[in-house]
């Protein structure tokens, strides 16, 4: 296909997307799940974006995801609950005269959350990515934890609320709100990949010292891929709190960064479409299609077993297993999105072959 | 053609614990030079490829590349009891780059294990190595106005590719290619670096003879077209006698002989390393 | 602080390391075998205490009984899910299998929830282990005495084992060099799910121990626990068994006085704290040991 078609063929799909949010948006009333779904998948994939910027492309192997997610969201709603809902929220501890009379608009809330987020990973970087892998995933995990705790701790309380948490988060302006900003967020990522720098991420996943061999900075490079994904993290987690318009820091457990880790092995670790796909996909299921199995049921008489709450949660935990042990690839593998991929696959043209070598 | 000396690797010793795997190497390589360095297995030959490379910093030596000290270390604290090489005070200034530092400097590598960035096109593992001289930082780079750069690094990754006989392949997973392709193609990649000095590490393992005349026939190409000196460990002896100006041979990690071709064919000494003494 | 309140925190804090330590011994263990970080293990600590409700609670099984169903079903998890989920990716890259980890731990989580609820349940009282005794002026319940007994008294067989025997050589070998362990003949997935046995065994008794003095518990109670206890075991040297006992103890005891001291909210972002600063500047811990990887 020529470079034009190709540039036809995804507009008119950009098109189409956004012909369908907003018909969800014009035709479906204000509580139907597909709404939320919608909105809450475009926030995960953001999440899973970032977090596979870091482990799928880069090779680095975080578990600091919830941790980044929490200082976004937090720093969002601290800078953005307005001046009149201080007192109601700080009504407990009062709220610190840094902040009582500050409420900046939405925009600078988000950009400000990727950036507190951006920078605890600057600060805590350098140490921590010298780290091998296994000890890498371990030092990122004890920070989120440190991160969840601290935030709620007796110190902020005048500034977090301490473990009540913050609520009246003002939420989206519209309801196109989170999809315009997690596009955005997305494509800069996919840019950052194609870039030469991109391709360096990538080397150093491959290879390390091969990377090195070939020009390659390690340390610097390593930081920045952590860097701007976790820039991109704390804006996934200003959208959260905006989605949820309240966070305590029971909002962002190991759980979560597990749950995420799950979309971005079943999407494939390395890339960005499967990412994408998968986030919809799960939170589709998770959230709406797979409700049933947490009711019980019964047919003709009989209770079917198995069917009752927290069912769903078993059956995605098995699945997730099924991928790993079974389906490493994930849906896509490392393979993006492409109009020259799809039309190979509907005309089966025959690829090159060549010797495996191991 | 005038010697000048682009590479110089002094007293270099790297010790492992006890173990002393590179004894006091010393060697000189000048401009325009192939210069080969051959033992049996064992006898620290990629030892002095990563020391020179900066994978490993010495225990106690320099190294100076084109009029710069480039590396250079002295035994201190552990080391400093357990050290069993020689000059042990000659050395006082501790300069330890990352390999990349040296790469920059214009020293480029291959690997004895294939080191490949096996998931990627051939098209791309050539061009990540363009990305050390890159000018542009990451915000210039993501947002594409670095188009001309871009650009230029493709181009010259095309064109190594058609003169390492890989352009047919550009778009194939490197794992998927033949032995011998991945070998040129991770001498592509180094030379997409632009080095200076080529390091080459059993570039002619598992070739036949036919392929390892090619091989010879190529790099003596490249060492005029690309203006590169030239270090090689090989095994092959017909490669190495064949296309190398001098030869270092190393064993138990300590230099036992060096000269020129003829003179390295016909000393005991190393008769006897590779073959052993009659008992 | 009086003498008895410092003696009776330091009981406290002996008895919690010394849970922490066997819980740590699993982790250690199966690292230095596997090179794999067992994210289950605490879950696996978690469900062997409700194996225990399950068999003193919903089937008033005596509790001699219980407490070897309990054992035996834990350790039973513990090999079958090595056999599952581990054995399958042993020649994947190490990205899969600490994903499989992770992602058992996820299900043993989500399966306690639906089996058992995520309302706390109530840990059985086994009434040996509550009765109350008195020490050096301190009262305080059997069992927080007991535990550090029970603690070095597995660590010392266990130790004996390690050394004397040669299945203990065996697992010296395997941890030292895989693959020359499987060319020397030594029947690899013995020494694995053996290693898993043990773990599982003396996690079990922890639960039991931890468990019983503590008023309930719940689908996720094996998580922080877990947590910690890899802290304790990268803190005293991953791979190494005395390592694994010591740091046990030091994060009890500083996580006893540090609660002691008033500051009970921050004594688990010290433990966390330790770990980061154990990576940064002796990544191999107390008594580790150095890798290094060939060029």
């Amino acid at each position: 296909m020529t470079k034009k078609s190709k540039t036809i063929c995804t507009i008119i799909a950009l098109l189409v997307l956004a012909g369908m949010i907003v018909s969800v948006n014009e035709f479906t009333s204000q509580s139907s799940m597909l709404r939320t779904v919608l909105q809450l998948g475009s926030i995960y994939a953001l999440a899973a974006v970032s977090m596979n910027l870091l482990n799928g492309f880069t090779g680095l192997f975080s578990l600091g995801q919830a941790g980044f997610m929490a200082i976004g969201a937090y720093t969002y709603a601290v800078f953005t609950i307005p001046v009149n809902s201080k007192p109601i929220v700080y009504y407990l501890y009062g709220v610190s005269d840094l902040l009582a009379n500050v409420e900046l608009p939405s925009w600078v809330g988000l950009i400000l959350a990727g950036l507190m987020a951006a920078l605890l990973a600057a600060v805590i970087g350098a140490p921590v990515l010298r780290l091998k892998s296994d000890y890498f995933a371990i030092a990122t995990l004890g920070f989120s934890e440190i991160v969840r705790i601290l935030v709620a701790s007796s110190p902020f309380n005048t500034i977090t609320n301490g473990s009540l948490g913050l609520k009246l988060i003002p939420g989206y302006h519209s309801y196109y709100t989170p999809f315009i900003i997690v596009f955005i967020c997305i494509v800069i990522i996919a840019l950052l990949i194609k870039s030469s720098y991109g391709r360096a991420f990538k080397a150093i996943r491959e290879d390390e010292i091969a990377a090195e061999a070939m020009g390659i900075n390690l340390a610097r490079h390593k930081q920045l891929s952590f860097i701007i994904s976790s820039f991109f993290a704390g804006i996934s987690g200003a959208l959260l709190a905006m989605y949820l318009g309240a966070v305590t820091s029971t909002t962002f457990p190991i759980m979560l960064t597990y749950n995420i880790l799950l979309i971005v092995v079943i999407g494939g670790i390395g890339s960005i479409t499967g990412s994408i796909i998968s986030a919809f996909l799960i939170t589709a299921a998770k959230e709406w299609w797979l409700r049933f199995l947490d009711q019980t049921m019964i047919i003709a008489g009989i209770h079917v077993p198995f069917l009752r709450t927290g069912f769903r949660m078993v059956v995605f935990s098995v699945i997730l297993m099924v991928v790993v042990l079974f389906w490493r690839r994930g849906i896509m593998g490392q393979k993006e999105f492409s109009w020259d991929g799809i039309y190979r696959f509907f005309t089966r043209k025959s690829r090159k072959g060549g010797a495996v070598h191991e | 053609m005038s010697k000048q000396n682009l590479l110089r690797v002094s007293d270099a010793t790297m010790q492992f614990g006890g173990v002393v795997a590179l004894n006091n190497l010393n060697l000189e390589l000048n401009k325009g030079e192939i210069i080969g360095l051959i033992g049996p297995n064992g006898a620290g030959k990629t030892t002095a490829f990563n020391v020179i490379t900066g994978v490993y910093s010495p225990t106690n030596g320099e190294i100076t590349f084109d009029g710069e000290v480039i590396a250079s270390n002295f035994p201190h604290g552990k080391m400093k009891a357990l050290y069993a090489g020689q000059n042990a005070g000659k050395y006082t200034k501790s300069v330890v780059p990352t390999p990349d530092k040296i790469t920059k400097k214009g020293i480029a590598r291959t690997f004895q294990n294939i080191r490949l960035f096996k998931d990627l096109t051939v098209f791309e593992n050539v061009l990540i190595a363009k990305h050390l001289n890159i000018k542009s930082n990451v915000f210039a780079a993501t947002f594409m106005l670095n188009r001309k750069e871009e650009q230029q690094m493709r181009e010259e990754t095309m064109e190594l590719l058609k003169i390492l006989d890989l352009e047919t392949h550009k778009d194939d997973i490197a794992s998927s290619l033949p032995y011998g392709k991945q070998r040129h193609l991770e001498i592509a990649r180094a030379l997409a670096t632009k080095p200076k000095l080529l390091l080459l590490d059993e570039p002619a393992a598992g070739m036949n003879p036919q392929e390892s005349d090619e091989l010879k026939n190529f790099v003596a190409r490249i060492r005029d077209d690309f203006n590169l000196s030239i270090l090689t460990i090989e095994h092959h002896m017909q490669f190495v006698m064949g296309i190398c100006d001098r030869i270092y041979v190393l064993d138990y990690g300590t230099l036992i002989a060096e000269g020129i071709p003829s003179e390295i064919q016909n000393n005991p000494k190393v008769i006897e390393a590779y073959l052993g003494v009659d008992e | 602080m009086t003498a008895t309140a410092f003696f009776s925190y330091c009981l406290a804090g002996m008895s919690i390391g010394s849970i922490y330590a066997l819980i740590a011994i699993g982790y250690t263990m199966v690292y230095g075998i596997l090179r794999l970080i067992n994210f289950a293990h605490g879950d696996i600590f978690m469900m062997a205490a409700y194996f225990m409700i399950f068999a003193m609670v919903d089937h008033q099984i005596p509790w001699y009984f219980s407490m070897v169903i309990m054992i035996v079903s834990t350790v039973l998890l513990g090999v079958v899910i090595e056999k599952l989920a581990y054995k399958p990716l042993r020649n994947a890259p190490r990205m899969s299998i600490m994903i499989s980890a992770i992602g058992v731990s996820y299900l043993l989580q989500n399966l306690a929830t639906y089996l058992f609820s995520a309302l706390p349940k109530q840990y059985p009282s086994i009434p040996v282990l509550n009765k109350t005794i008195a020490l050096g002026g301190v009262s305080t319940s059997l069992v927080t005495f007991i535990t550090p007994i029970i603690t070095i008294l597995f660590v010392v067989l266990l130790m004996l084992l390690i050394k004397y025997t040669k299945m203990g050589m065996a697992m010296r070998a395997v941890s030292k060099d895989f693959e020359a362990a499987q060319l020397m003949g030594i029947k690899i997935n013995s020494v694995i799910s053996f290693t898993f046995v043990i773990g599982c065994f003396l996690a079990a008794v922890g639960s039991m121990l931890y468990f019983t003095p503590r008023p309930s518990v719940f689908p996720l109670a094996g998580s922080l626990p877990g947590l910690k206890c890899f802290i304790a075991a990268v803190f005293g040297g991953i791979g190494s068994i005395p390592g694994a006992v010591v740091g046990g103890f030091i994060i009890g005891f500083s996580e006893t006085f540090i609660k002691a001291a008033g500051y009970s909210e921050f004594s688990d972002v010290f433990t966390f704290v330790l770990l980061i600063v154990v990576l940064m500047f002796r990544p191999t811990g107390l008594f580790g040991e150095n890798l290094a990887e060939k060029v």
